[in-house]
């Protein structure tokens, strides 16, 4: 598996050619309790860069975009009632969509977890 | 650094790990590492301290000895001030003439002085205190003076606020809801007030900015006791009903309208005498175009602010003012203003979030039951 984050803390995970797209754990920590996760319809088609979820903290909501094109082939239906799921493991229960990958250099740009780490730190 | 203004916590809240925002010209604690939901649920069930030194605080004196400063003060605001009892406390509203409200206060009678002068205390949000103690200035221009205090104020809030003030303060206990005290506590002069903003028991408390750290560490000793930064204050003052000016109220939303009309007397009704009374008696004989209800969501997704409300027939008819999610609710809860046909409670509407239309419920208020003082008979 290669990790590859945004500048705007969302992650894409590739295995082969499915994407497993969230929210990083730095970005969990600062939106706070995640109470609602908004998500897609399996089989939507989605463009690098499109909006394929919403996340609520008490405090605000925030949209997530994917970083990879492709179409939605699953759905964490966990943060359905358990959104908190989130906060208790951003990058591993708590990911948000599985995206089958239509273009895999669209993880070129990207940040692997070493840069993603050093930008978080900045 | 910002240019923003500090209260006298500030440094123990970066020492207690907050997450500083700036708010009203201040820079405040928004969160503690417990968490909005954990510091929400610690002050429903235990005790939250908050610092709400960012609020204005002011003595409000008539400058004759003779001239009765709550009967004055009744020209701004429409709460029953004269028959207000020595250290009995009130929650009204500063007035605009065309029947808007300036800002939400609580006001005290402060009747035993030395000097024989009766005094009115006030505390008004902190967005709005230098409008508003300039238009007291300027209305009572001449007759009356206003001393604004530069003082810490520091809110206990929850279940337990009784006991652990009651280790320092025994008195404090048996306060009734909505008065206030004047104590001290080591070289500490203390002015207590059972209030708050939260819908628990609880109590606010002035003190000299060079002393608050060091009474605030005291409460914070107790293990009952949290710090407890804004955004749970925000949480925990939407699911008891409570409005938040500039959101909830404002300039152009009457009392009549917010559902505010408990907080202007019955004489006051009748005699009006405060700006905007006219308007005011006018909606209470006809009636109002829009009211202030309590909206509940179904499903999961909260409404935020500025959310549009569509009836059923799909015609917009308000606009949440304040929406979020209620730990204790554990749902998403909001307010809002609808048009008044649509203002029966259960009345089903479309609430547009993100460009749909998701089914929500008028519905009573408070969310979540509250918990205020009541003297054992």
């Amino acid at each position: 598996m290669s990790k590859h984050y945004t500048e705007d803390h969302e992650y894409a995970f590739i295995e082969g050619d499915i994407a497993t797209i969230g929210v990083s754990n730095h970005a969990q920590d600062q939106l706070g309790d995640v109470v609602f996760v908004e998500l897609p319809e399996v089989g939507k088609v989605c463009e690098k860069g499109d909006e394929i979820a919403v996340v609520e903290s008490v405090k605000a909501a925030s949209e997530v975009y994917t970083a990879v094109a492709g179409e939605v082939i699953e759905v964490n239906s966990v943060l359905e009632d358990a959104p908190q799921t989130v906060n208790e493991g951003a990058e591993t229960v708590g990911w948000f969509i599985k995206i089958k990958i239509t273009n895999p250099s669209d993880v070129e740009g990207l940040m692997d977890e070493a840069a993603y780490t050093a930008f978080v730190a900045e | 650094m910002s240019d923003n203004l500090k209260t006298a916590l500030y440094d123990l809240h970066v020492e207690l790990g907050a997450k500083i925002v700036p708010f009203a010209g201040y820079d405040m604690p928004v969160q503690y590492p417990l968490g909005v939901l954990g510091e929400h649920n610690h002050t429903r069930q235990n005790a939250g301290l908050f610092d709400v030194s960012h609020m204005g605080q002011a003595i409000l004196s008539a400058t004759d000895k003779n001239t009765n400063i709550a009967e004055l003060f009744e020209t701004l605001v429409p709460g029953l001030l004269i028959s207000l009892q020595d250290g009995q406390m009130r929650y009204s509203l500063l007035m605009a003439e065309g029947g808007g409200i300036l800002d939400d206060l609580m006001i005290t009678r402060i009747s035993n002085n030395a000097d024989g002068f009766e005094r009115l205390f006030l505390v008004v949000n902190a967005g709005c205190k230098h409008a508003d103690f300039q238009h007291i200035n300027q209305k009572l221009n001449g007759q009356a003076t206003l001393e604004i205090l530069d003082r810490a104020l520091i809110a206990l809030q929850g279940p337990k606020a009784a006991e652990v003030l009651a280790r320092h303060l025994p008195d404090v206990a048996t306060m009734p809801f909505m008065s206030l005290t004047h104590t001290k506590l080591n070289d500490m002069n203390l002015v207590v007030s059972r209030c708050g903003y939260t819908g628990e028991d609880g109590y606010e408390i002035s003190i000299a900015n060079h002393q608050a750290i060091e009474f605030t560490k005291l409460l914070l000793a107790h293990d009952e006791v949290e710090a407890i930064g804004l955004g749970a204050r925000d949480s925990l003052r939407l699911e008891v009903g409570l409005c938040l000016y500039g959101h909830d109220i404002d300039t152009k939303t009457t009392p009549a309208e917010a559902g505010l009309m408990w907080a202007i007397g019955k004489r006051r009704r009748e005699e009006g005498g405060f700006p905007g009374a006219d308007i005011i008696q006018q909606q209470l004989t006809n009636g109002v175009f829009r009211k202030r209800v309590g909206i509940l969501p179904e499903g999961r997704a909260p409404a935020r602010e500025h959310t549009e409300i569509y009836s059923k027939s799909g015609n917009k008819i308000g606009e949440i003012t304040s929406g979020g999610f209620g730990p204790t609710f554990g749902g998403p809860i909001a307010m809002g203003y609808v048009a008044t046909e649509f203002a029966d409670i259960g009345t089903e509407v479309d609430l547009m979030v993100r460009g749909k239309a998701r089914p929500a419920k008028v519905a009573k208020m408070p969310f979540v039951p509250q918990n205020y003082y009541k003297p054992k008979s």
